[in-house]
Formats: structure tokens, C-alpha cells, sequence
């Protein structure tokens, strides 16, 4: 096993002499996706004529299914079969696994009689066209027999329970540094429930090849959706060919496999057909993960020149009764400020609605949203700047647990921005700045986001035609993985880009990790970067030993890499030439990473600021973003636009958490009140004025070979909080319960006689 | 989506005839808004005819002064051309608040009339609902908060009108023009072209199912400025939680009630001399329903008076 000292060496990645890394390269598939010619799961081609197959779901929360007939269904027009848990083919119980080491278990679709959570899968129809199949849905006759339900977190949030295998995080002696504090926080922040709300619904084509299960299915971890269906249907993984190549959105949602995946692939088998199954813009609201609604109780206290003494994140989530998952909304407090006395851990609401899971930033998006503005409530009461603050606060070392940190530009993220975005001309005194009919206010909070390494394994082809290949059961969600990966290729063997295809989302290929977490670049990227070195030994040693090549009898040590050849002073050949020697399928190695042995002395993080700037109308309470930007600190960037696109991105994600996104379950039907993008409300382009991001030049040698970071979550961590923030230097009205729709303001507004 | 017979209209009569013949059947102009429903299985037409070629997209001049909009004008085309920006701009720029280009490159004029309400529980086929599903009760009451209706709602239905176009006509005394498959032609005033739901909320109109809206007419627009404002969660693509136009010294209120209200008691307090934020004061007395949205809208017409009163056109 490498320890970080073994990446600190100089690579061809942190030489760059070709300038292929940062490079603002755009997306390859970035034209296939806006002209519609990216097969996208559902429009694979198939073998023959597909099927195609219908989803029906239960409308009650819980309770059984007393009886259910669906001969109806299966003698409409077109329709080849109808299941319901009375007729659909075995598969292995819940959770079973035949290979310990699966990744995944059994998630069986129509499983049983028992409904769990409004939405849920309760029959199945395959029709020759996908309007047959969803007209004979009104021929189901379904009788259910509810019981009580568990529905609305709000009534059940005093009851809620620890966490499994988890105690809160105590250091020193919070109750009694916070009450020796001169000056204290004590607020409590409320954001709902969410929706991923991804463009491409869960989807899936499937057909059998003899034994063997080829699914196209729009998942974020290859191996996850492999395993899981092969312990579904009980049989071994190397049975099930699961493809994802293109992914129109998955932001946590598409971690796990749906019932489209494990239906397709029955009825494919059932009917000896192709079949493509998706799911509804409904389902995807009502029948995958969400982020769960957080309650956070943050308390403050600090000396009279803001040196924090006490901290305290108290958040209470929920999730399904039977899906155990905790959104970690406190967790990142433990590493962000300095304060002797520290108290954070989360409770737990088990409910009977869909699952609870990873969205986007779990813990840190609706975390931050409650700190960062307790920290500026904090400097508003200590007559601070927010900034200044939390420089006071600034730690040495990580406060939960004394490690030094691999690298913490926090300070120089504020500083810049801060002058950047013009922080000077914010009037501290609430309410004081107007335009016409608005009042206008500045904010800002900082971001943190953990860093992650993971193991992942890659392959790399060198064909007689100069160009290199690389495979990996890697995933690209619509973030660049393609185009970062050929960057990391490129640079690695000395090849221009129009050299290097990438081949992605297979589960025959070297497996890495997904998407997930921003730990997919580093992650899958080091993995090339690690194959790419493997090649270099392997063609320095052909060459070596080749008595047809110049560099025959050279220390393969000295040889370098340019321009597609391999060099040594001013003898080269290309490498095309050396590939072709090698035999018809040219030269193939695989290479791997692995977390470096020590990796964990160091507190990793990713880190950042944002400021906002924001109208409140004074006569509608409407909140409209006026310009946003963000100074971020992610390790060194593979691609100047594409990390921008996902740190803006990010960003407006944190716009969408403090002014528009939330759902909520009908307590009288467990039902979602949205479940449409009509209705759920990210945010929309004439929400979004004037937002840019930059990143600081920064390389963590501690992360990886690279010295890279992830991105694709740290633009959400603290954006809402500067939102939030605004809004309060705005109009001076202080609201904790997100998202701050105009009904809300007006009342605070009202409240305070304005 | 149940399955249905499509017939292409070849000309107005044809449309009427077709309809006649099929008491289930819906015109089908832009579909932006039906062919949403059909999916989900709201609207289950057995027939569509498709009035989309029929010659009704003209704007044109009346004898008395005003405008004549064609039924089947997209909203993207009335809401640019010059005549309606420069005489009845409230009317532009109510069109342009709504739904989102791509919508409004399709949305007609009639069809955005007839558009139905989006009351979440009434998108929702498996909740009850008295206007979706007669007497299988309302779920908008007693449920997640929501744009309920302020005027007009009965105790079977809170629905309110989604259209923001119509809260201009409305205040511009606009009438729709209509015609039947006996050949008789109707006008309604825009302002009471919707029913409020009574007892019936499933009945939107008192339009008959063969009954084709042919046109919208535009009176010379009053004296005085023109305001628009519409209050929304997201600065664009999404319906109002409240709406007001003004045109001289007339007012209408939108997202309120089952149709574009106009605020009757509003005018009479300003035309008796009334401050704007007594005469929207006056309107709101009868108003039932939550105070948050009772002020929002208070608040909302007194601006849009004021503001009307210097000439503004926001
Ligand atoms: C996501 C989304 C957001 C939206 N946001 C807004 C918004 O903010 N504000 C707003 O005002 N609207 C909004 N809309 C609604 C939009 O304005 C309507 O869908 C559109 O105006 C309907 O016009 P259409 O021509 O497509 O009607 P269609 O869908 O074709 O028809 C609608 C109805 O009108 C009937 N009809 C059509 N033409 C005639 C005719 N000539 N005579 C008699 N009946 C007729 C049809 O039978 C049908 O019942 C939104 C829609 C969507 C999908
Ligand atoms: S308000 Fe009207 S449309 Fe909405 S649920 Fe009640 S009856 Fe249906």
C-alpha cells in the first residue's frame, strides 16, 4: 500500500507539460446530448422489437393488499402480461445475498402483500407500446386493507430516536461552556424534504442473451445495480451485463437500483423479448429516495470578541420505517470551527413514507443552512463582521479530532471573495439599502465538504492506430467524468486528446466506485492516472526490449512521453508504431489506487465561500437572487468549465434549498403535494443572475497521485446560508424555516409592522 | 392515457360538426395544456379534433376601435405584436409572465381561456377531488397549503383560475366570441366566462361541448396607466400565488378565484375617492380564506393602483 510521501513525488499530471490538466475542455458527449442523439438507457437499440412496461403504484401509505386482480389488465388491448405480488416470478427475499460479497442485495418488485409507503410498485403491465400498457392500468382492481400510518415528521420529531450505532459527538463540556458564554445563539433552522428531480427518470432496457441478462439502466454505481439484480434473480453477477452510458441527472437519487431494472429483466425474461420500463415523472418523486426534512437546534456561545467557546448542532431527520438512513446535517460542524466545547449528533423519526437517502451533499446542504446563519446571527449580535468572526474562529488544527490538515485555504476563500464581490459596500444595519420598492442586503457563509479516495481499478488499450483506450466501470451523471478521465489519459501518455477515447459504465469493465459523494473524479481519475503509469513502464519496456525500436536496449527509467511518442533525447518513436509491433490488439494493461495507508492523519476537506446579494420586494415578501459569486479552494482542477459547471451548479442548488425546493407528504394520504417539475421548484434561468465561481489555485498532495479534490458538491455547502444571510441584512427579518417563499417573508414582514 | 380517435379539423364547420356528432370529443389547439391531462388521465376525451389549422390566428382592427385576437393566436405572437404592446400592454405583459416560451410558442389564445385549474390535488388522479371526480370530496381543504380561492369558492370546490392572460382581458372588458353547430354565435364577457363552482365545480364553463371559441375582442383600452404585477414563488415558470392588473381605473385580481376577478368594490371606493389602500381594503371584505393571502393581495392591488396612478406599465 502507497502512503501520501509516494504522491508527492512530480508526475506527468503535476508537471502537465502539455497543459492538458485545467485545460476548459467541453464535454465530448455534450453535442450528442443537446441533439438528442446520446442513447440514453431507455433508447438503446435493441436486438429485436421491444416491449414495454408499466408501473402501477399504491395509493395508500400502508397497510396490505387484500385482494388484487389484474386479469383485466392482461386481456386490454396489446397487453402480453399483468403482475401483481400474487404472479410475479420468484426472486430472493429482501436484502438476501447468495455472494457475501455482493455490493448490493435482493430488492425484489412486488415482493408481497405489504404496502410500505404510498407509490410503492404494486403491479406490473408489459404491452406492446407504453400507451398500452399504461391505459390498461384503470383495469386493476386493487382492494387494500390501510393501517395507521406515520406521516408527518413534525408531530413526531419529540419522539424521535438515536440514531442506529451512532452517540453524539461531545468534546470538552458544551452544557457548561455554553452557559459560562457572555454572548449566545440559540435558534432552531427547519429545511424540508426534497426532491432529486433529475430529468431522466429511472429507466431501463432489457433482453437475455441465453443465460445471461443484458440491462441498459441509468444508475450511478455500476457494480451496486449488477449486484443487486443478480441477487434479485439468484443468480451469479457475471450473468448480468448491466450498461449505463449516458445519465441524464442522478444526484444521489440513482445510487441504488429501482423495480424498473428488476422488472425489465423478469419480463424480458418472462416474454423472451426486449423490454424497456421507466418510470413516471410521479414515480420519481414518489417511488425514490429523497433527501429527508432536517430540524437543526444550533447553539452558540461565545466571549465579547466572538472567540467561540461552546457549539452545539442538535439535527432530528427521518426516514423510512424499514430503510434505516440518517442525513448527517451535523457532521461537518465538527470540522469547521474552533470552540472548546462541543456538542453535535443526530435523532431519528422513522416514518411511513418513501425512503430517505443521499441527495446532493448529504448532511452538508441542509446542514449549513443552519450554522452558517447562526454564525451570523452570532456576528450581528456581536456587532462583528461575519467575516472577522469566523477568522477568530479560525482553527489550527481539525478541532474534532487535532489532525492537521492536508490543506486549508477557508481564510483565503473568504478574503478573496470579499473583496471580489465587494463586501465593503454591505451595510452591516439590516434594512438600510433600498431600490424602489426592494430592499436589498448582502450575505455570506463559508463551505466545507469532505474529500474521499476509494478504490477503483481501471484498463488501458493501446491500439496499432495511435490511440489509446481507456475502460472503466466508471460513471459519467452529466458531470464530465468522460472528458476529465481523457483529459487525465492524455497528459499521462503524452497523447492529444483526439488520441484518447474513454469507454465507460459497463460492469465487464475494471470496476471503480460510481458517482457519488465528489468522490468520482478523484476516484476513478487517480485510477487512470495510476493505469496510464502502468502503461508508461509497460511501453518503455517494450521499447527497451524491441530490437526494431530506436530505444531499444535504454533504461526504460529515462524514457519520457510527447506528442504521441515515446522519447529519449533525440531518439523517439511513436507509439503507434511500438503498438503495433506488440500484436493485433496492441498493448492492454489495468491499474488500480487505493487510500494511501496514513491518508487519514490528515483532515482532507474541500472548502469555500459564497456571498449573495439579494432583492426583497417590500410589498410582495418575493426574494429574488440579484448576484451570487463563490471563491472555492477543491485541490488542483482537471477542467477549468467543468469544475466551474458543477460548482455554479452547486450553487444554484443552494439557491433553489433557500427560496424554493421543498415537498411535504399529506398527512391524510402519506402522498407527496409535488410531483411534477411544475411543481417542485428548483430554481429556474431568470432565477439566476449573475452567479460565477472561482476556484484558488490549490494541489493536495495529501488527496491523491494528483493532488485533485472533488467539486461536485462543495457549491451547495453554505450557498442557501449566504442567501439566507441576505435576506436578514435585506429587511432584518430572521427566518429559519426554509425555503423562504414569499408567504413567509410577507408574514415576517407584517410581524415587524413593515 | 386511454386511447381516442383523432380527427383533423378541415374548417370551422367541419370542427362543429365533428363535435356534434361526438359528445365526448375536445378541441385540441396547442395541447399544451389538455394533452398534459390526457396523460395522466384527467381529461379522457374519446374524440380530439384538432383545430390547430383552422384560419383563427389573425389580429385585427375593429370598426369600434379595438382589437379582435383570433382564437388560435399563440400567446407569444399577441403578447409581440406592436398594436397590443403599445395600447393594452397589461395584456403583453400578463401573457409573458406565464408558463415559459417554449409554452407560449404553442398556447393559444382560446386554449389558454379554457385551461384548467392546477390545484395540485386536482393533477393528482388519485386523490379526491369534486371537480375532477363530482362528490368525491375537495382536498384542497384541509390540506397542504396551497392558492385557494378568495372569492367565489363554495364548499365543494377552492379551486383557482390559472390563467394570468385572462386577469387582463378581464380589466379590459375584453368579450370572447363564440359558435355553435346550429350556427349561432354567442358573446361573453371574458371577466364571466368561467362559472364559480356552486355545486357543480366540475363544470368550469357554460360553454356547450360543441361550442368553439372563435375570437376575443378588445375594446379601445381605457385612459390611465396600465400595471401588471403577479407575485410567484420563482421569478419565472410557475403560476401566481396572486396576480393584479390595472387599466386606468379599473382592477382585476388573479390566482383569487375560479375566474379573473375583477375587483368591483375597488372601483367603486376609488371612483368615490378612496385612497388605493382603502379601495383595496373594500375588495378584501368579502374575501374568505387565509389572512397571510388576504394581505399579499391587500398589499399587492394598493401598490399596483399607486402605481398606476403615475403611469407606470411594470
Ligand atoms: C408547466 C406549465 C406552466 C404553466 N404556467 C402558466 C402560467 O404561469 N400562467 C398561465 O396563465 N398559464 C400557464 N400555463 C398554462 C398555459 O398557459 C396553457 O397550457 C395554455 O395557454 C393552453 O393553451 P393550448 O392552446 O395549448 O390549449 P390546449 O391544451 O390545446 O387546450 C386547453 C383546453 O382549451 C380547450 N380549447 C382550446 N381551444 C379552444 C377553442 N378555440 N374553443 C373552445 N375550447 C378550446 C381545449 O378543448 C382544452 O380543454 C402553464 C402550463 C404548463 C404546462
Ligand atoms: S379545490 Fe377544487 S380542484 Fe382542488 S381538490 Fe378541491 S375540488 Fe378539486
Amino acid at each position: 500500500m502507497s502512503t501520501v510521501r509516494d504522491w508527492a513525488a512530480p508526475n506527468p499530471i503535476t508537471e502537465n507539460r502539455s497543459g492538458l490538466i485545467g485545460k476548459p475542455v467541453d464535454r465530448y458527449e455534450g453535442r450528442l446530448k443537446v441533439t438528442g442523439t446520446a442513447p440514453y438507457a431507455f433508447e438503446v437499440e435493441t436486438p429485436s422489437t421491444p416491449l414495454y412496461g408499466h408501473i402501477v403504484s399504491a395509493t395508500i401509505p400502508r397497510g396490505r393488499i387484500a385482494a388484487i386482480d389484474v386479469s383485466q389488465a392482461a386481456s386490454a388491448a396489446g397487453v402480453v402480461l399483468a403482475w401483481s405480488h400474487l404472479d410475479v416470478p420468484v426472486q430472493a427475499q429482501r436484502g438476501a445475498k447468495l455472494n457475501p460479497r455482493s455490493q448490493r442485495g435482493s430488492n425484489p418488485a412486488l415482493g408481497s402483500d405489504r404496502v410500505e409507503h404510498y407509490g410503492q410498485s404494486v403491479a406490473f403491465i408489459l404491452a406492446d407500446t407504453p400507451e398500452n400498457a399504461r391505459a390498461a392500468e384503470s383495469r386493476i382492481r386493487i382492494t387494500y386493507e390501510a393501517s395507521d400510518a406515520d406521516l408527518d415528521f413534525g408531530s413526531f420529531i419529540d419522539s424521535a430516536g438515536p440514531a442506529p450505532g451512532e452517540e453524539d459527538a461531545r468534546i470538552g463540556d458544551f452544557e457548561a461552556g455554553y452557559s459560562a458564554s457572555e454572548v449566545t445563539v440559540d435558534a432552531t433552522w427547519f429545511s424540508p424534504l426534497q426532491n432529486h428531480a433529475q430529468m431522466e427518470p429511472c429507466a431501463t432496457t432489457a433482453w437475455w442473451e441465453g443465460d445471461k441478462v443484458v440491462v441498459h439502466t441509468s444508475i450511478q454505481m455500476v457494480k451496486g445495480g449488477q449486484h443487486a439484480l443478480a441477487e434479485t434473480l439468484g443468480i451469479p453477477s457475471d450473468r448480468v451485463h448491466l450498461l449505463t452510458r449516458y445519465i441524464g441527472g442522478g444526484f444521489g437519487g440513482k445510487g441504488q437500483s429501482y423495480d424498473d431494472l428488476t422488472l425489465a429483466a423478469l419480463a424480458a425474461r418472462e416474454s423472451g423479448r426486449p423490454v424497456r420500463v421507466a418510470y413516471t415523472r410521479r414515480q420519481m418523486f414518489q417511488a425514490t429516495i429523497h433527501r429527508p426534512a432536517v430540524q437543526m437546534r444550533v447553539r452558540l456561545g461565545a466571549d465579547k470578541t466572538g472567540r467561540l467557546n461552546a457549539m452545539a448542532l442538535e439535527a432530528v431527520t427521518h426516514c423510512a420505517r424499514n430503510a434505516p438512513f440518517v442525513e448527517h446535517a451535523a457532521n461537518f460542524a465538527r470540522n469547521l470551527y474552533a470552540a472548546p466545547h462541543r456538542l453535535t449528533g443526530h435523532r431519528l423519526v422513522r416514518l411511513d413514507i418513501p425512503h430517505a437517502g443521499a441527495m446532493r451533499a448529504p448532511g452538508e446542504a441542509p446542514g449549513m443552512l443552519s450554522l452558517e446563519c447562526a454564525m451570523d446571527e452570532l456576528a450581528d449580535r456581536l456587532g462583528m463582521d461575519p467575516i472577522a468572526l469566523r477568522i477568530r474562529n479560525e482553527p489550527e488544527v481539525d478541532p474534532d479530532n487535532a489532525k492537521p490538515f492536508s490543506v486549508r485555504q477557508l481564510v483565503r476563500c473568504m478574503q478573496e471573495g470579499a473583496q471580489q464581490f465587494g463586501w465593503d459596500r454591505r451595510n452591516p444595519t439590516p434594512g438600510a439599502v433600498r431600490d424602489g420598492r426592494w430592499y436589498v442586503g448582502m450575505g455570506m457563509a463559508t463551505a466545507i465538504r469532505g474529500n474521499f479516495l476509494l478504490p477503483a481499478k481501471a484498463g488501458l488499450r493501446l491500439t496499432g492506430d495511435g490511440l489509446a483506450t481507456l475502460t472503466q466501470g466508471m460513471t459519467d451523471i452529466g458531470t464530465g467524468t468522460y472528458t476529465i478521465l481523457a483529459q487525465i489519459t492524455g497528459e499521462t501518455l503524452g497523447l492529444p486528446l483526439d488520441q484518447v477515447r474513454v469507454e465507460l459504465g459497463d460492469s465487464n469493465m475494471p470496476p471503480a466506485p460510481g458517482s457519488g459523494g465528489q468522490f468520482g473524479a478523484a476516484t476513478a481519475g487517480s485510477a487512470a492516472f495510476e493505469t496510464g503509469m502502468v502503461m508508461r513502464r509497460r511501453l518503455a519496456e517494450l521499447a527497451a526490449g524491441d530490437p526494431r525500436s530506436p530505444l531499444y536496449g535504454e533504461d526504460p527509467m529515462l524514457m519520457d512521453f510527447a506528442n504521441g511518442n515515446i522519447v529519449l533525447g533525440n531518439r523517439s518513436e511513436s507509439l503507434a508504431a511500438l503498438a503495433s509491433r506488440a500484436g493485433p490488439d496492441g498493448v492492454y494493461v489495468e491499474g488500480s489506487i487505493s487510500p494511501a495507508a496514513d491518508a487519514r492523519d490528515w483532515s482532507q476537506h474541500t472548502y469555500g465561500a459564497q456571498f449573495a446579494e439579494v432583492g426583497v420586494d417590500s410589498v410582495t415578501g418575493e426574494v429574488r437572487l440579484r448576484r451570487m459569486f463563490g471563491v472555492f479552494a477543491a485541490g488542483r482542477i482537471l477542467n477549468a468549465k467543468l469544475a466551474k459547471s458543477q460548482i455554479t451548479g452547486g450553487m444554484i442548488w443552494g439557491v433553489g434549498a433557500a427560496l424554493t425546493e421543498s415537498n411535504a407528504v399529506d398527512p391524510r394520504y402519506g402522498s407527496f403535494l409535488h410531483q411534477d417539475l411544475g411543481g417542485y421548484l428548483a430554481p429556474v434561468h431568470a432565477d439566476i443572475v449573475n452567479l460565477d465561481a472561482v476556484l484558488l489555485d490549490e494541489a493536495d498532495d495529501k488527496a491523491n497521485p494528483m493532488g485533485i479534490k472533488g467539486v461536485g458538491e462543495l457549491g451547495i455547502c453554505g450557498s442557501g446560508a449566504a442567501i439566507a444571510n441576505a435576506v436578514y441584512n435585506a429587511c432584518g427579518v430572521r427566518l429559519r424555516d426554509y425555503p423562504l417563499t414569499p408567504d413567509k417573508v410577507l408574514a415576517a414582514l407584517e410581524a415587524k409592522g413593515l | 392515457m386511454k386511447p381516442f380517435a383523432f380527427e383533423r379539423a378541415r374548417n370551422v364547420d367541419h370542427a362543429l360538426s365533428l363535435a356534434a356528432a361526438a359528445p365526448g370529443a375536445r378541441f385540441l389547439a396547442g395541447g399544451t395544456n389538455l394533452l398534459d391531462l390526457m396523460k395522466l388521465e384527467i381529461e379522457q376525451p374519446d374524440t380530439l379534433i384538432d383545430v390547430g389549422r383552422l384560419p383563427l390566428a389573425d389580429i385585427s382592427e375593429t370598426a369600434g376601435g379595438g382589437l379582435r385576437i383570433g382564437a388560435l393566436a399563440t400567446n407569444s405572437v399577441v403578447a409581440s405584436d406592436p398594436r397590443i404592446r403599445s395600447r393594452y400592454p397589461v395584456l403583453a405583459r400578463a401573457i409573458l409572465s406565464g408558463a415559459s416560451v417554449q409554452l407560449r410558442n404553442k398556447a393559444s389564445m382560446g386554449g389558454n381561456l379554457m385551461q384548467r385549474t392546477r390545484c395540485s390535488y386536482f393533477m393528482d388522479p388519485a386523490m379526491p377531488c369534486n371537480k375532477r371526480l363530482p362528490g368525491s370530496g375537495c382536498s384542497a381543504m384541509g390540506g397542504l397549503s396551497q392558492a385557494t380561492a378568495l372569492f367565489g369558492a363554495s364548499e365543494f370546490c377552492a379551486a383557482v383560475s390559472a390563467s394570468d392572460m385572462s386577469v387582463a382581458l378581464a380589466v379590459l372588458d375584453a368579450e370572447v366570441e363564440t359558435v355553435r353547430a346550429d350556427g349561432s354565435v354567442r358573446r361573453r364577457p371574458v371577466e364571466t366566462l368561467h362559472r364559480l363552482p356552486g355545486d357543480a365545480p366540475q363544470v368550469d364553463t357554460d360553454l356547450a361541448p360543441d361550442e368553439l371559441i372563435l375570437a376575443v375582442e378588445l375594446p379601445p383600452p381605457p385612459s390611465g396607466g396600465q400595471v401588471w404585477r403577479k407575485v410567484r414563488a420563482r421569478a419565472s415558470y410557475i403560476g401566481a400565488l396572486a396576480s393584479v392588473a390595472v387599466a386606468g381605473d379599473r382592477v382585476a385580481l388573479g390566482a383569487v378565484a375560479a375566474r379573473p376577478w375583477r375587483a368591483r368594490a375597488t372601483e367603486a371606493a376609488l371612483a368615490g375617492g378612496a385612497a388605493p389602500s382603502e379601495a383595496a381594503e373594500a375588495e378584501l371584505a368579502s374575501a374568505s380564506g387565509e389572512v397571510g393571502r388576504k394581505s399579499l393581495v391587500r398589499r399587492l392591488a394598493s401598490d399596483a393602483i399607486q402605481e398606476s396612478r403615475k403611469g407606470g406599465r411594470s
